[in-house]
């Protein structure tokens, strides 16, 4: 049955408003969309919501006491809970590089996470 | 780092406007760029803003913060920019004189031929927006509860309340919800989001995080720490809606009520804001009403996008590049010293103005005739006196020196013409 729905596009700041036009978690046409990126969320949003996650980790003799991390592609939204758990077991030792792997293909979704800068030691 | 006296460019701040300011002022031929930061390293409010979302105009990537960042601090180190870290500039004059005080280099007077003033904004806080109720610990600004949680690792509360519907109130909702806080609610005062709807989907949506719009802080609860907070519906005149409070358990409250340019600074200079933006009147290339004096960035005005801040930067800095090499041109050639009232010669007879450095210039001379009275040797740029020694007496067959100290060459450097005179006191 064709439906109607309301969603706001998360792709990049401008955060067009989409009217979906669906038949249960199939797409049938995506309105009001500024580039094509919110034909590609919606589907995605229907099927399989997936979040960019930034967090920290600890690192030991550092600069600072935290490094932060985030996932390199957006893992899907039930895993996120799961991802902060694993997050907060790990400890890095500095000095740490920016763009270092510190979990790789985390629940087997092939997404690493990785450390958004360079931590000097001190 | 040897610190010099003399800078082509000078940068106050390194955050994104600053950090393109440098780079686009070296790429534009300055020689010697000096990026002056308070902070510990460069980089500045980006390195707290862990989350993505940066980048998306000029990388067409989607980077967090701290790594938008470093892309620009490795390119700054690469072309060889100085800086000055964990130091802070105490004033700055409408002549570009920079005075700056650090650990590391104690007092330190600086000259610049331009600035690029790149300090950013900061929070509104709770002075500010008058918020009634006792005055517990508990009550911060957003920004700094996120420079806590994801550069300093505390956790400033276990359950917040945000007020107000910025981004960085948003996205610190999501943050604490990630680190084991429960974010109570967040109120905003107008009728709509003052943030990115985005935000509003992947940072409250997501968590299920209630906000509430047309909704204010009546009242902060608690004596040693916060207790809670009363809120309240407001009407279309900001007023109170009678019957409508409600008192929200919670032990901090988070403000993100705006964000205000940062021109302390810039007032010393002799910079005029404009009222309106708290940001200085500037033209198409970003230069204040003191000439040689640049802005960019949120010390404008607050922008949205960190991408717009760094064009911003690379239009500052380029034009403060090309100020500086005009100023440095001004600067060399020579300048003729010429014999006045009483003098025979002058050796030298110029003075190369790229000398006009760290070390005194003697001029040595002869008079025509002897006084034997005490006299005043004088070296004048037209009408102004720019250096002058007394002697007991002066004889034609007695050599008389006149030394131009560095003190005095700011005024040696604007004279075409030195006049040499020797006259009774």
């Amino acid at each position: 049955m064709e439906e109607k729905t309301k969603l706001i596009c998360i792709s990049c700041p401008k955060g067009c408003s989409l009217d979906v036009t669906h038949d249960g978690n199939t797409i049938l046409k995506v309105e009001n969309a500024a580039c094509k990126q919110g034909y590609v969320y919606a589907e995605k949003e229907f099927t399989d919501p997936r979040r960019m996650v930034a967090s920290t980790v600890k690192v030991k003799g550092g600069l600072h006491p935290l490094v932060p991390v985030y996932t390199a592609n957006p893992i899907p939204k039930p895993k996120i809970q799961d991802l902060l758990v694993e997050l907060r077991k790990v400890e890095l030792q500095a000095p740490v590089t920016g763009g270092d792997v510190v979990l790789e293909n985390v629940f087997g979704t092939g997404i690493n996470i990785i450390t958004s800068r360079d931590m000097p030691a001190v | 780092m040897a610190v010099k006296e003399l800078y082509d460019v000078i940068v106050i701040g390194s955050g994104p406007g600053g950090l393109a300011a440098a780079i686009a002022a070296k790429k534009a031929g300055a020689d010697d760029v000096l990026i002056i930061e308070r902070d510990i390293e460069l980089g500045g409010i980006l390195l707290q803003c862990i989350h993505n979302g940066f980048g998306v105009e000029i990388f067409k990537e989607d980077l967090p913060g701290p790594t938008y960042s470093q892309r620009f601090i490795k390119e700054v180190r690469a072309l060889g920019i100085e800086t000055m870290l964990d130091t802070m500039v105490l004033d700055i004059t409408p002549l570009k004189k920079v005075y700056a005080s650090s650990k590391q280099h104690g007092f330190v007077v600086l000259e610049a031929r331009s600035i690029v003033l790149a300090m950013g904004c900061r929070e509104r806080t709770r002075p500010m927006i008058r918020i009634p109720g006792t005055r517990p610990s508990g009550v911060y600004t957003a920004g700094t509860a996120q420079r806590w949680t994801n550069v300093e690792g505390y956790l400033p509360g276990k359950r917040f309340v945000i007020l107000g519907s910025g981004d960085i109130g948003m996205i610190m909702a999501r943050r604490l919800t990630f680190e084991g806080a429960k974010v109570e609610r967040v109120l905003e005062v107008m009728p709509h989001l003052t943030g990115l709807t985005r935000n509003y989907v992947q940072c409250l949506l997501d968590f299920d995080i209630q906000l509430q719009l047309r909704h204010t802080v009546k009242r902060i609860i608690g004596n040693d720490r916060v207790e809670a907070i009363e809120s309240v519906k407001v009407d279309e005149k900001w007023k109170p809606v009678p019957g409508t409070e409600e008192i929200i358990p919670c032990d901090t409250l988070l403000l993100s009520v705006g964000l205000i340019p940062e021109n302390e600074l810039s007032k010393k200079a002799g910079v005029l804001l404009d009222p309106r933006i708290g940001g200085p009147i500037v033209d198409d290339s970003f230069q204040t009403n003191v000439p040689g004096i640049f802005a960019a960035g949120n010390v404008v005005h607050v922008y949205d996008l960190v991408d717009w801040v760094t064009e911003a930067g690379y239009v500052a800095g380029n034009a403060a590049g090309e100020y500086a090499i005009k100023e440095r041109q001004k600067e060399t050639g020579s300048i003729t010293i010429q014999a006045g009232d009483n003098v025979r010669y002058v050796v030298p007879q110029m003075l190369d103005k790229a000398h006009l450095t760290d070390k005194p210039i003697s001029l040595q001379m002869r008079v025509i005739n002897p006084i034997e009275d005490p006299v005043w040797v004088e070296a004048h740029d037209g009408s102004n006196l720019v250096a002058r020694k007394a002697e007991r007496y002066v004889r034609p067959g007695e050599m008389v020196t006149l030394k131009l100290r560095p003190k005095h060459f700011d005024d040696v450097r604007k004279a075409g013409t030195l006049t040499i005179s020797v006259n009774p006191k």
